[in-house]
């Protein structure tokens, strides 16, 4: 399956990109694909505690089940406001 | 100019339009109270002299998480209408960063109402800022975002009526 990986702010630094297209296995969930970005980009790896993620825009959790084409997007502690 | 009362936008926010959207539902003599909230671009901050902010948020998702905000709002403050508008890009200090507006029949809700999205924009919108100091630069790095986290969601509320 092709998952869009969807990073902002220190990680997209860290990645050296906003977005990444890479494959995962069927059965694949969040926490696969945090696991194929953390295998390229080990400096993502520490913020595996501190992280939340969604899926096509919408909250998601480590366990949430990603699909062929799934946009998946890595959000680092948040700072609006 | 705001169309929509949960918006985000690259410009510089108009507070008076945010304040005119969450006026204008319903009847004429509806709200006997609007209040409203701006965020604005402090020029020091942890003893550091701030030359701007640089906002970025995960646009379709900052939304819902208006969205869900605005449902809690309507959970707790059934009266309360609201609008919010965030900045994002570059901002200048002293300029706004969002603006929050409430209108509701009696102050006490649309105070309220205020101080608890303001608090939760902080918890759980998918929206980040860049420090840009005199001498470096450094995201800032608050909640890990859970819209679902009833504990924060319950800090949020007690601060709004505390």
């Amino acid at each position: 399956m092709r998952i869009t990986i969807l990073l902002f702010a220190r990680l997209r630094d860290l990645a050296g990109s906003p977005r990444l297209v890479r494959a995962v296995a069927e059965g694949a969930t969040v926490d696969t694909v945090w696991q194929v970005l953390a295998a390229e980009f080990p400096a993502v790896a520490p913020y595996r505690a501190s992280i939340s993620a969604a899926v096509d825009a919408d909250y998601a959790r480590f366990t949430t089940p990603v699909a062929d084409g799934s946009e998946v997007a890595f959000l680092p502690p948040v700072s609006g406001g | 100019m705001p169309t929509t009362l949960l918006s985000i936008t690259a410009d510089p926010i108009d507070m008076a339009s945010v304040v005119r959207l969450a006026e204008a539902g319903g009847p004429a003599g509806r709200f006997g109270a609007v209040t409203s909230f701006l965020g604005t671009v402090r020029g020091e901050n942890l003893g550091r002299h701030v030359v701007e902010l640089e906002y970025e948020a995960y646009e379709p998702l900052a939304i819902k998480a208006f969205e869900i905000i605005s449902g809690e709002v309507a959970q707790h403050w059934p009266t309360v209408r609201l609008a919010v508008q965030h900045r994002i890009g570059r901002v200048p200090i002293g300029e706004t960063s969002i603006v929050i507006a409430a209108a509701s029949p009696h102050r006490a809700e649309a105070f309220q109402a205020c101080r608890y999205v303001i608090e939760r924009v902080k918890q759980i919108a998918p929206i980040w800022k860049r420090e840009v100091f005199e001498g470096g630069e450094a995201w800032v790095e608050g909640a890990t975002a859970d819209p679902t986290d009833a504990a924060a969601r319950k800090a949020a509320y007690g601060r709004a009526c505390g």
